[in-house]
């Protein structure tokens, strides 16, 4: 007997729209037998897991603070993913995004002035988008799996930012801490409602980024071109689009947002550099992008459940002592269960060697 | 010999059904093949007939149905039951491996370990008895496609099989190696092996076949003895109903009319190491004519379509002009700028992206032509003109459809290439290149395909059409040149050219030479 994944001749409309539900309920499922198996009674763990995260309004703060970088990059992945190009370097990207954006702050501390974070944040775009352009020019010169090199990039960048905290960037005034100086007043990303919570602007971003990117996909020729470019090329070049000019558009648009996001989080959240800036956003985004059906604006929602995960994660640990770790099992089941469920749309499976020899036992 | 079909029966479908999704793509079907026969397999692309014959050989699972072979069910579960049965094919499309020798290509479809030089010795033994030379140990990248054609034969020869079933084997050859491979199939049958010949050229079939099973739409249609039908009432059973002729008015004056398409010198070199160079090729299309490119298949046809088209540029400017311009440095878009329209051989895949819907497959290829009517400020497409659009178009080329705007991939393949030719020709543009305009389509919609393209031409265009049906190039053109091994022969006006002297050219004879080795044959 084997099993056999046979082509469905229809996709279902209603299960397409209905499967990330699915797999929240299955995530949710399999998340009850977790806790469970550790000791935990699952109502009390989910409680304190989704309800309680989100009871208070500096908290609904603290959830926008987290799903703003999430949303930024995967927004930027999500057209990626539709060209057909598989940009898994986000993480890097986030991080050069953060320190060409801190360029400003860190060398030139005593610069002041309105312009200053419009300029940390055109810098880190252009970080961002410098940075993606690496696998983006490998891919189209040497034919290289972009898969790779966008991956391994991010350890490049994880040490680049580690090396510089610790050497030049060092605050001298910083006890030895390995961290550079706090940012000055005009190079932290505004909150948007200081009464109530910490969220900052960068939630801001993420929304218009969302929509623009939605219109671009949806409306705008240049949208076309990578939707046609992604499921069928050679139809693409037919149109006379080119391909290589795609690979590096998709890569430089999602570096620019991986890259706004990585200067959002280390302006507004964090104000200084550190060794570490980023809990995974860059991988978790790619959830985020498949979560939200590459949909802009089904993004934005994938976004805040996502970010409700690592939220809940930090709840658990603190509440019922696991491991936060539980954060990244949630994450990692919801990513099986939307790619096991969209898989089911598109296939049925058949069990081939049980159906024949019953048919050949009848005759 | 049983050829007059009095022998026993080899092979009897009884009510064979297979369904793909709600197609039912072979409907209740009913098939006998008689010992020392020909039988032929008719009807059009999408009858049902690869279906049928998939199933027979092991590769596809009858949803329902009966297969007796010499009297006995059998269930013929994959393709090496069949040849245990005794069940050979030969497929339309090779499986060759081109870098390897032909006799190591045959052992690799041998499940024991026989050594090569055995089986180089016994390939070659057999293909000079069956009258098809062939060298054993030359590497099938080198071959020709009538060649490697041989090597299929003679490996499914060597499983002994009774019955052996040919998949439009004539679809790649040219007259004159289609004639040999009549003769092959006449030796088999007086050797009292069976053949299921499948084809959709009924001179052929009424030439060679002792019976023919007749398919439409999945079903049997009738069985009969094609020697007692006429071409046109194998037709009729064939496509259902009479087809319109298409109308050829003679154009006057051409030679005066300016060309609108000139190739000077185009050569490229092979862009992987089993394509076919181009090598100086040299045409011009006028203003009002219609000239067809004949020719076998993998000749260099992909490969002249991608220059042409500009998918695939030039060094010099000057290999290819439209309307008098250099064209030969200007991609895809460039070239439709100066009014060329291109339809590639493939409909789903190339000419239109199969999940995006008819209207966004009209943008795809008039997104830079019609810029300022279908994309707006800011690059915003206008849904409104290109659906508009789009339904025009279906409305003038009858495109059958199930929904308002369906996806490609939904429409059949005629309709697709209806929607497809009549996209372009919504541009009336003034130089179009077609590459196999009608592989696939249904005899009714072939014919408004090819009558659309001579009235193009007659309004003032240059039509270039590549075709592998001689048929049909006769029927639309008003000269045909024949493209073989990557060379392009002038080419011969409509009233000089005949099917032995194009099927001379086609097997690589020289343009000269083509009249006097025609007295030779």
């Amino acid at each position: 007997m084997r099993i056999e994944l046979v082509k469905r001749p229809q996709r279902s409309v209603l299960f397409s729209a209905l499967s990330p539900f699915i797999a929240f309920v299955l995530t949710i499922v399999a998340g009850a037998i977790l806790f469970a198996l550790l000791g935990v009674n699952p109502l009390t763990a989910f409680g304190i897991y989704f309800i309680e995260p989100v009871s208070q309004v500096w908290q609904l703060h603290e959830l926008a603070i987290k799903a703003a970088p999430l949303i930024l990059i995967a927004v930027g992945l999500s057209v990626c993913y539709r060209a057909n190009i598989w940009n898994i370097g986000a993480e890097g990207q986030f991080i050069l995004g953060g320190i060409v954006g801190s360029i400003v702050p860190v060398m030139f501390p005593t610069l002041e002035g309105p312009l200053v974070l419009p300029l940390m944040l055109l810098l880190g775009m252009v970080g961002g988008a410098a940075y993606a352009a690496i696998p983006a020019f490998l891919k189209t010169r040497f034919n290289t799996n972009e898969i790779l090199t966008s991956l391994m990039l991010v350890y490049v960048a994880q040490l680049f930012l580690d090396w510089l905290v610790r050497g030049p960037w060092r605050d001298p005034q910083g006890h030895g801490f390995p961290q550079t100086v706090q940012f000055n007043a005009s190079a932290i990303l505004p909150e948007l409602f200081p009464s109530s919570g910490r969220a900052n602007w960068g939630f801001v971003f993420a929304l218009v980024a969302a929509v623009l990117v939605w219109i671009l996909m949806n409306r705008v020729l240049k949208g076309f071109e990578v939707r046609v470019l992604g499921s069928s090329p050679r139809a693409g070049r037919f149109a006379g689009f080119s391909l290589g000019r795609m690979v590096f558009f998709a890569f430089m648009l999602s570096g620019a947002l991986a890259g706004l996001a990585g200067i959002s989080e280390v302006s507004g959240a964090i104000n200084q550099l550190q060794p570490v800036i980023s809990p995974g956003y860059g991988f978790t985004a790619i959830i985020v992008a498949f979560l939200g059906r590459l949909n802009p604006l089904g993004i934005v929602a994938a976004g805040l459940v996502l970010a409700l995960t690592y939220l809940g994660g930090e709840a658990v640990q603190s509440a019922l002592g696991i491991s936060d770790k539980v954060a990244r099992v949630f994450q990692g089941m919801l990513l099986f269960f939307v790619l096991g469920c969209d898989t089911l749309i598109h296939y049925r499976i058949r069990l081939v060697g049980f159906g024949a020899s019953r048919i050949e036992e009848a005759r | 010999m049983s050829a007059d079909g009095n022998g026993p029966n080899l092979l009897e479908v009884r009510g064979l059904t297979k369904i793909f999704g709600t197609l039912k793509a072979c409907d209740s079907v009913d098939l006998t093949i008689r010992k020392g026969e020909i039988h032929a397999l008719l009807g059009e692309n999408g009858a049902g007939k690869s279906t049928l014959v998939k199933m027979l050989f092991g590769s596809l699972e009858p949803y329902s149905g009966e297969i007796r072979w010499n009297g006995a069910p059998v269930r013929i579960g994959s393709p090496s039951v069949a040849k245990k049965l005794g069940i050979g094919m030969v497929f339309q499309h090779f499986s060759l491996f081109e870098a390897l020798t032909a006799a190591e290509n045959i052992a690799l479809s041998l499940d024991d370990q026989t050594p090569i030089s055995t089986i180089a010795a016994k390939a070659q033994a057999l293909s000079y008895s069956y009258g098809l030379p062939l060298d054993p140990y030359s590497l099938v990248g080198d071959l020709s496609v009538g060649e490697r054609q041989r090597i299929e034969i003679i490996r499914c020869l060597l499983q002994k099989p009774e019955l052996i079933i040919l998949d439009e084997p004539t679809s790649v050859l040219t007259p004159q190696e289609a004639d040999k491979l009549f003769e092959t199939l006449e030796r088999l049958r007086a050797e009292g092996k069976s053949i299921l010949y499948i084809s959709h050229r009924l001179e052929e079939v009424k030439r060679m076949c002792d019976a023919a099973t007749v398919m439409r739409h999945g079903k049997v249609v009738g069985h009969c003895n094609p020697r007692q039908e006429t071409a046109a009432s194998l037709a009729r059973m064939m496509v259902g109903n009479e087809v319109e002729a298409v109308v050829r008015a003679p154009m006057e004056g051409i030679e005066k009319a300016p060309a609108l398409l000139e190739i000077r010198h185009l050569s490229r070199k092979p862009a992987t190491p089993f394509s076919i160079p181009l090598r100086d090729i040299n045409l011009d299309v006028r203003a009002g004519e219609v000239i067809g490119i004949a020719g076998v298949a993998g000749n260099g046809q992909g490969e002249f379509f991608e220059a042409v088209s500009g998918e695939v540029t030039q060094q010099d400017a000057g290999s290819i002009r439209i309307r008098g311009k250099d064209a030969g440095r200007l991609g895809i878009t460039g070239r439709r700028l100066l009014g060329a329209a291109f339809v590639p051989e493939e409909r789903l895949g190339h000419g239109a992206a199969p999940r995006m819907k008819l209207s966004e497959n009209l943008l795809l290829s008039r997104h830079a032509t019609d810029g300022k009517a279908f994309v707006g400020a800011g690059g915003i497409v206008k849904t409104g003109a290109i659906e508009a659009a789009s339904q025009r178009i279906v409305e003038v080329m009858d495109v059958r459809k199930s929904a308002r705007d369906p996806e490609a991939a939904a429409l059949s393949g005629g309709n697709l290439q209806k929607f497809i030719v009549g996209r372009e020709l919504d541009r009336k543009p003034t130089v179009m290149l077609v590459n196999q305009p009608t592989w696939g389509v249904d005899a009714g919609a072939a014919a408004k395909i090819r009558q659309s393209l001579i009235e193009l031409a007659r309004s003032g265009s240059a039509i270039l059409v590549i075709s592998q049906d001689l048929d049909e190039l006769f029927e639309i053109s008003d000269a045909i040149a024949v493209m073989h091994n990557g060379s392009l022969s002038p080419p011969l006006p409509r009233a000089e050219a005949t099917f032995e002297k194009i099927g001379l050219l086609m097997g690589g004879a020289e343009p000269g030479h083509a009249d006097h080795a025609l007295e030779t044959v």
